[in-house]
């Protein structure tokens, strides 16, 4: 149903110290997707990323990459993959031009003019010195580097942190253009959900260590609705809405988030409102939020049904 | 052909799509047989994921309003429905709900809401009422 698997795992677990930070993870990322991977700070999104990069064991399960295990990728595998940490590392006292050129010691058949044209998209005159960048210009250049490598598959570690919107949209369009084609898949964390719902095809949820959802946008966003009860705030009885992820009160009513909602769901609602319930929309943010506000204990009512 | 698309909207990226062009046609302004931009194209300059685009050009041709022709692209078709029986009154079902809104607020009764309604379907469709 996949088609062809960039990205694998099972079972995949870490561990540090005592406390699990990555908690029994499977994972399928078909070839040709964009996926989101979307989740509060310290949920465990970079560590899932350097697992499979196989910069990290995991403690438990296992990963990988082109069906090769992430602990055991060939350097060829590893050409086949670009990927960016946070911060963007760059050599201050060289030029653009010099990173560039530093790059192809490593990647001899690198990519110029595709170097040049992403640069050229973040406002950057190669002759620049990397200190003198913007922030959002030290990503494009970070992300040039490693497009121009060409690989098939990006993994990418919150890419948009800290862009300005012109260096979202140069971001956006670079990474849009990547995928052209269909046999290219890029896997990124980020915060900017408007960002996600436009370039993502696939969305993965992370709370507090475990996958949550894992489907493609579209169906995220169809299977979450919300409504608004007329119910006090703080009233227990919502807890037997089948399907809740979140409520939260709002002028004195009840609003509830619900997945999956069926006939028994919307029953359970409209028995629990003292007047008739109001259907709110959805929107992609706020499905997204719902989740990262559950609680810690809480299941998941998607995470086995994805598409 | 203008499209503009808002992420984190109610509405979803694709739906967005499909109504606008449903809209363009229905108000004229996209005619049978005008090509819309391709997959690649649309999904380039909304800045969006090339499937988003694609998702939404199988609906609207599933539902008569584009046709597809292979090697050369997208088209307006020969108008059909450019809606669905249940889109159809899921938009009338929309509008009304605004009119009759509006004209509870202003106060009045049903019965002068109905016989306004019905005199404008008179003056805007006399062919309708000719035949009865």
């Amino acid at each position: 149903m996949l088609g062809e698997l960039v990205i694998s795992a099972q079972g995949l677990t870490r561990y540090f110290g005592r406390k699990v930070v990555v908690h029994d993870m499977d994972l399928s990322i078909p070839r040709g997707s964009v996926t989101g991977l979307l989740g509060l700070n310290g949920a465990g999104k970079t560590t899932t990323l350097r697992m499979l990069l196989g910069f990290l064991e995991p403690t438990r399960g296992a990963c990988q990459i082109f069906g090769c295990d992430s602990q055991s990728l060939t350097p060829e595998d590893r050409a086949r993959i670009g990927y960016t940490v946070e911060g963007h590392f760059l050599y201050g006292w060289m030029t653009v031009r010099q990173s560039q050129e530093f790059q192809r010691q490593t990647f001899p058949n690198l990519n110029v003019g595709l170097f040049t044209e992403t640069v050229r998209r973040f406002g950057i005159d190669p002759a620049q010195k990397n200190r003198t960048l913007s922030r959002g210009q030290r990503a494009g250049v970070s992300l040039a580097l490693t497009l121009a490598t060409e690989p098939e598959l990006l993994i990418l570690d919150d890419p948009a942190l800290g862009l300005d919107p012109v260096s979202r949209r140069a971001l956006n369009e670079t990474l849009l253009d990547f995928c052209d084609g269909g046999q290219r898949s890029i896997l990124l964390s980020s915060h900017l959900l408007d960002d996600v719902e436009r370039v993502a095809d696939r969305v993965a949820v992370m709370v507090h260590g475990r996958l949550l959802v894992h489907t493609t946008v579209d169906d995220f966003r169809a299977r979450v609705a919300a409504w608004s009860l007329d119910l006090p705030p703080a009233s227990r009885a919502i807890e037997s809405i089948p399907g809740l992820v979140q409520a939260r009160s709002l002028g004195g009513r009840t609003v509830v988030t619900v997945a999956d909602p069926d006939q028994e769901t919307a029953a359970a609602i409209a028995r629990l409102s003292n007047s008739e319930p109001e259907r709110l929309s959805v929107t992609f943010e706020d499905a997204v939020i719902a989740y990262l506000s559950r609680s810690r204990d809480s299941q998941s009512f998607l995470a086995h049904t994805g598409a | 052909m203008q499209i503009h698309i808002t992420a984190g909207s109610p509405q979803s990226i694709y739906r967005q799509i499909s109504d606008q062009i449903r809209r363009l046609v229905a108000a004229d302004k996209l005619n049978v047989g005008d090509a819309v931009p391709s997959v690649r194209q649309l999904a380039k300059d909304l800045v969006i994921n090339p499937n988003t685009v694609a998702k939404s050009y199988a609906e609207l041709v599933r539902d008569g309003v584009l046709e597809s022709q292979q090697g050369r692209g997208y088209f307006v078709a020969r108008r059909k429905n450019i809606y669905t029986k249940a889109e159809r009154l899921r938009r009338l079902d929309e509008a009304l709900d605004q009119a009759v809104g509006e004209a509870i607020t202003l106060d009045f009764t049903p019965e002068e809401i109905s016989e306004r309604l019905q005199m404008r379907l008179e003056k805007l469709l006399p062919q309708a009422h000719g035949t009865k």
